[in-house]
């Protein structure tokens, strides 16, 4: 369990996170939404660690981790897994290489051993023939797989995805949405979602915590999305003429 | 202006700190090391001796014309040419190639990890990126510029042979005697330490400008300009310190 405590970040004079509480589930899709601009990157980067807060408290399993030394926040960074808006994998290095690297850092096994694993990882991800590629060879959907077979090589506890469907075609959006949920249940991370696409919040959004102006404005399960009394949320996730025309059919 | 200098020292600092810890594994740190010196030093061995055999060649031009007096002797052509090139040539204005060469690609390579969050990757993993970016290009670099500079002062004075021989303003045998005339083996030690602490802010200061948050590919190229004006500004006044320390 992941809990974030009246978080207030701001970059200079703008105030992009304001009293943000909440919690992410154990073994479960946590998807933060919002329109652009909500403070969804910013709040996924400062729970993952990748921003330092100006006040509030992260914890994980209690630990609070904005008090921790950088020592002891590397441990936990450790536990991590991340998927990177744009993939983020290492230009100089081939898919394979990209996927062995933090065992090359953190394990003490043979290049077989590290080599199996990343065989399996890139199995896992359907990328079994690409390792030799580098990632300027691969397909935005292709580069994205790379990453999550990166971010779990390490049987991480905590998974983050920054808007994993950024930037791909409706079908393969899918295809990494579903890895994402298969892998979340699998191996019972606690998975942490940015997105704005609604698709993603109705196929594997199992809590969703929706920002509004960098404030949490709404928390629930999809369940609720489509009958929460919430103007902000509402106008949100009835933006689309579809989702419209859902809402209220042509008679 | 004065907040902004403080503010980059404060952030230069806090860089340090985090590029001169212990590497995570010292396997990777010297497969590092070596593969820095290879894209950072030997691909700049052609670049520093084209110049230097020109720069050899010009300043046995510009001495001969500039001593032509029957009461100096041809030979001091060859010691001043060799005095030049050993005192500043090949370590100051090499020093200030490389800020070119050197500097902008590592400014411009690690502010594309920045910007493409191939830096956050590495941090979300807990690498210290500046560590493992940063500490093997500081130790490749000033391990190898100071060999590069030696190759540039054998290089000029063959640039100068070459030119002696091809007009015949002196005689070689003259050019000979002046490199060995009043030789002070001490030069080579004062040129080895100013060649280190140059290539020492250069990759530091260059790291720097690459760390800075990056919005847009402009700021990449940005950084790396004002990466290279600030090491070049900063080799000057080191060369005038360490000229004032250790030659007066």
């Amino acid at each position: 369990m992941i809990y974030a405590e009246h978080i207030n970040k701001s970059f200079g004079d703008q105030l992009v996170l304001s009293d943000v509480t909440v919690g992410f589930e154990e073994g479960k899709t946590n998807l933060i939404i919002g329109a652009s601009g909500s403070g969804k990157t910013v709040l996924l980067k400062a729970v993952a660690g990748l921003h330092k807060i100006d006040s509030g408290k992260i914890l994980y399993d209690k630990t609070d981790f904005t008090a921790l030394a950088d020592k002891q926040q590397k441990e936990i960074h450790k536990q991590m897994g991340m998927l990177f808006q744009g993939a983020a994998l290492f230009d100089f290095a081939t898919a394979r290489e990209n996927v062995r690297f933090p065992l090359d850092f953190f394990t003490d096994w043979s290049l077989a051993e590290k080599n199996d694993r990343v065989d399996f990882c890139l199995e896992r991800v359907h990328l079994g023939d690409i390792g030799n590629k580098y990632p300027s060879e691969l397909s935005g959907g292709m580069q994205k797989r790379v990453g999550i077979a990166r971010a779990i090589v390490m049987n991480p506890r905590y998974l983050f995805c920054d808007e994993p469907n950024s930037g791909l075609d409706p079908q393969t959006a899918i295809v990494i949405d579903q890895l994402i949920s298969e892998l979340t249940h699998e191996y019972n991370m606690t998975t942490i979602i940015n997105t704005h696409d609604m698709n993603s919040v109705m196929a594997i959004g199992e809590k969703l915590v929706f920002l509004y102006q960098g404030k949490k404005e709404w928390e629930g399960s999809r369940d609720d999305i489509l009958h929460a009394d919430n103007k902000p949320l509402n106008d949100f996730v009835f933006a689309s003429e579809m989702a419209r025309l859902l809402k209220n059919p042509i008679s | 202006m004065i907040k902004k200098t403080l503010e980059l020292t404060g952030q230069y600092i806090l860089l340090m700190k985090r590029v001169f810890t212990r590497p995570e594994k010292w396997r990777i740190f010297w497969k590092q090391c070596l593969v820095e010196m290879e894209k950072l030093g030997l691909t700049s061995v052609p670049l520093i001796g084209i110049i230097s055999i020109a720069i050899g060649a010009v300043l046995v031009i510009q001495t001969a014309f500039n001593i032509e007096n029957p009461f100096i002797p041809k030979m001091y052509v060859g010691y001043m040419v060799r005095e030049s090139l050993i005192l500043e040539f090949s370590c100051t204005m090499v020093a200030l190639i490389l800020a070119g060469k050197v500097g902008s690609n590592i400014s411009s390579d690690i502010g594309t990890m920045r910007l493409t969050e191939q830096i956050d990757a590495m941090e979300m993993m807990g690498i210290n990126s500046a560590n493992y970016l940063v500490l093997p290009k500081v130790v490749s670099v000033c391990l190898f510029n100071p060999i590069l500079m030696l190759f540039s002062f054998m290089v000029g004075i063959l640039g100068g042979w070459l030119i002696v021989a091809a007009t015949g303003m002196i005689t070689l045998s003259q050019y000979s005697t002046g490199l060995r005339f009043a030789f002070n083996g001490y030069y080579i030690l004062y040129a080895v330490i100013k060649m280190i602490v140059f290539s020492f802010i250069i990759v530091t200061i260059s790291a720097l400008y690459g760390y800075s948050p990056k919005e847009n590919s402009m700021e990449v190229g940005r950084a790396s300009t004002r990466s290279i004006v600030t090491i070049c500004l900063l080799i000057l006044i080191s060369d005038l310190m360490l000229t004032q320390l250790m030659l007066n």
